[in-house]
């Protein structure tokens, strides 16, 4: 679905992201770990055109991203972020609007859907996320947990097939935490390709399908999490681990 | 609230009765210049040639005939004549608050004036040229310009002759100086320019497109002088009666080319002083009321649209410089230090007289379109710091949706900034309300203006004044109130 081919990007005479290369399977769920500063953010910003890279490939349903500004490959990028959705860390919701406002602000204005259709498909996402009640408050109104699947709710209002999340349990409280488990399960369940980049290594092994491990802007270690996890090879991963 | 007000009021009342209280002379003002050994005379240099102007070959000195008609009475009374500048239309309440001893500047002896200043005896005798274009045969005579729009300087006898005229009679424009009415009136802006013979002669006939329509009237220059100072009037009476018997008057408008058989007239004075009416000043009236709200209105029309267009102007320019080309980023800061670094009352005058044969606005459409330029670049930077203020995650995720940047800016990042700027939009519509006042340059006869005029005809600033200040704070108040509820209802979104 999504796969990097020795992907490198510098900022300020550092390597962010160091010939990456990885793959994100069809209906998998992927977690990236590893430490902070580790490119993990990078990695997810790159995929969708916020940042651009230096050299490499990035292949993401069907289309080919090369090194350069989004400027140079409108098309591309236009396709790819029809069918890749990203969670900001901070969720970025749109200050000026309701939930529901959020949700159906692309749909309308983007797919050009109608006020009527998109707000219907609204509410069900936003029921889905469990915050149907909540469709008329304000980003401010809202905890941050409640941003989190409204920022959801509005991703998956565009019905992509691969969803991108940053750092989902960083807002949450472990029973929250739970919470989020269930839909992102309920994702895979239909289909949907998931990457969450994550440094909470429980969460990633109850519910990834394979861990890709990012250190430094480098790929050190990949593999099912069980493996990874509990026998990590490199000696890296086993420090930031600290088994 | 109520309670504010009365303060305000108050202190103003105290403010104005002390500044008129400290203006109130001690001694004889005669005795004062003979003492000081200076006549301080009163005159506006924007009046021109060949009245009190500024030497074209020696910047800062100024000559005309009436310096040298100032030196030959100082020189009688003992003392050095001083010029002190003042403007023209304001020279009587100046006189009145002693910035001077004597107006000597053209001061038209009219029923107006008249009892409010004391006129020495004449030093000139003009006529009231009316001209109009050459294409326009309908304007034959006072009578024909009824409904017309014709340019004269305020207070002046001209003016008073316009406004006199039986209903229907014409519309005065009125000028600031006298290059710009005869501008206006060869551009088309109006029908007819009645002013003093000299400044038709060297402003209005050398402009190919008019005629001289006709002299319809005769007027005399005096030297004014406040009632109270019987001895100074006396003076210089005497003075200019010498200058006449020595021929030094003569030869004074000889040297000026103004010398013409009416002049014989300055040596009679009884034939040449008008009749001193003796009338009491008009009062403030319920037309005068009538007047200022009129000019509220015109107030308040120039500053909604100057708004409006500011805000259409400041979007595009902080747009263009947060996320246009770099060319278009460059190009609109620009514009915005141009119109910053440069006083608004420039840029009307520019835009109203400088352009004058390349676009010819309407006077009202200019003052919209000066001051709504102007304002633009305030706006701009006002925005410019609200899109700042947004934060950059808002793009990110309008883009990662899938929205190219006109969209996101459209409809998330600009309603987000305009939220941050309403307090200095709100901040900004106030100071440009009172602004506004500045068109009147241009012939828009708005709040403050009325105010001026309304003040020399009723012969006190104190009434007008405190009725034009409350007409600005009853506009200023309802809109800072409206705004603050605005910005509380969407900040709680």
């Amino acid at each position: 679905m999504i796969s990097f081919a020795r992907v490198t990007k510098r900022r300020e005479g550092r390597d962010v992201l160091s010939a990456v290369s990885a793959r994100f399977g069809r209906g998998e769920i992927t977690a990236v770990v590893g430490p902070s500063g580790g490119g993990k953010t990078t990695l997810l910003r790159c995929v969708v055109g916020l940042d651009a890279f230096d050299a490499g490939e990035i292949q993401a349903c069907g289309q080919s991203l090369g090194p350069g500004p989004a400027g140079a490959q409108k098309a591309a990028l236009a396709l790819v972020r029809r069918r890749v959705g990203l969670v900001f860390q901070a969720f970025h919701l749109f200050g000026h609007r309701t939930a529901l406002g959020n949700v159906i602000e692309a749909p309308v204005h983007v797919k050009r859907a109608s006020v009527a259709l998109a707000s219907e498909r609204g509410r069900a996402l936003l029921d889905k996320v469990g915050l149907g009640h909540r469709a008329s408050a304000y980003p401010h109104e809202l905890s941050g947990g409640e941003q989190q699947r409204v920022a959801i709710a509005r991703a998956l209002a565009m019905e992509p097939d691969v969803l991108l999340l940053d750092e989902p349990t960083s807002a949450l409280d472990p029973e929250r935490t739970a919470g989020l488990f269930e839909i992102l399960g309920a994702l895979r369940e239909e289909g949907k390709t998931l990457v969450l980049v994550t440094h909470e290594m429980a969460f990633a092994a109850r519910i990834a399908d394979k861990v890709v491990v990012l250190h430094g802007g480098e790929v050190v270690e990949e593999g099912a999490p069980a493996d990874v996890l509990r026998a990590p090879k490199d000696p890296r991963t086993r420090a930031f681990l600290a088994v | 609230m109520s309670r504010f007000v009365v303060a305000a009021v108050t202190w103003l009342v105290l403010a104005l009765a002390s500044l008129s209280a400290s203006a109130a002379p001690e001694r004889s003002t005669l005795t004062r210049v003979r003492e000081s050994g200076e006549l301080r005379w009163g005159g506006d240099l924007q009046g021109g040639e060949p009245y009190a102007y500024e030497d074209p070959a020696h910047p800062g000195t100024i000559v005309g005939f009436e310096v040298d008609v100032a030196a030959a009475i100082a020189r009688r009374i003992g003392v050095r004549a001083r010029f002190v500048q003042n403007d023209w239309s304001q020279l009587v309440p100046s006189l009145e608050r002693g910035t001077f001893d004597v107006i000597l500047n053209g001061l038209e002896v009219t029923r107006r004036l008249s009892g409010r200043g004391a006129f020495s005896r004449p030093y000139y005798v003009f006529t009231e040229r009316l001209l109009a274009r050459k294409d326009d045969p309908t304007v034959d005579g006072l009578a024909s310009l009824a409904g017309k729009r014709v340019g004269t300087l305020a207070n002046s006898l001209a003016y008073e002759i316009l406004s006199g005229a039986p209903a229907p009679g014409p519309s005065p424009v009125l000028y600031e100086g006298v290059e710009e009415p005869y501008i206006d009136l060869a551009r088309g802006r109006t029908d007819a320019v009645l002013l003093d013979d000299i400044i038709a002669a060297r402003y209005g006939e050398r402009h190919p497109e008019l005629r001289v329509v006709g002299d319809i009237a005769t007027g005399t220059y005096a030297v004014g002088v406040s009632p109270e100072d019987k001895d100074l009037l006396a003076a210089v009476d005497a003075a200019l009666a010498d200058s006449i018997d020595t021929g030094e008057l003569e030869r004074i408008l000889r040297k000026a080319s103004l010398w013409n058989a009416r002049q014989a007239a300055l040596r009679s004075p009884a034939s040449a002083t008008p009749e001193a009416p003796k009338t009491q000043p008009p009062s403030m009236s319920l037309s005068h009321a009538v007047l200022f709200l009129q000019a509220a209105g015109v107030t308040l029309l120039v500053s909604t649209l100057a708004m409006g267009l500011a805000v259409a102007i400041g979007l595009a320019l902080a747009v263009a410089r947060a996320y246009g080309p770099a060319f278009l980023a460059r190009l609109a800061g620009v514009y915005v230090e141009i119109y910053r670094g440069t006083p608004v009352l420039l840029q009307l005058y520019l835009l109203y007289y400088g352009l004058a044969s390349y676009v010819r606005f309407g006077a009202f459409t200019a003052a919209v379109i000066g001051l709504g330029m102007n304002y633009g670049a305030y706006e701009a930077e006002v925005y410019r710091a609200g899109i700042g203020a947004v934060p950059a995650g808002q793009m990110d995720a309008a883009r990662a949706l899938g929205m190219s940047t006109p969209l996101a800016v459209r409809r998330i990042v600009l309603p987000q900034a305009v939220r941050f700027a309403l307090p200095n939009v709100t901040n900004d519509f106030i100071a440009l309300l009172k602004d506004s006042s500045l068109v009147s340059v241009i012939t828009v006869v708005e709040l403050t203006k009325q105010m001026a005029i309304t003040a020399v005809d009723v012969r006190s600033f104190l009434l007008p004044g405190l009725l034009c200040a409350g007409l600005y704070f009853a506009m200023s108040y309802p809109l800072s109130r409206w705004a603050r509820g605005l910005e509380l209802r969407l900040v709680r979104q």
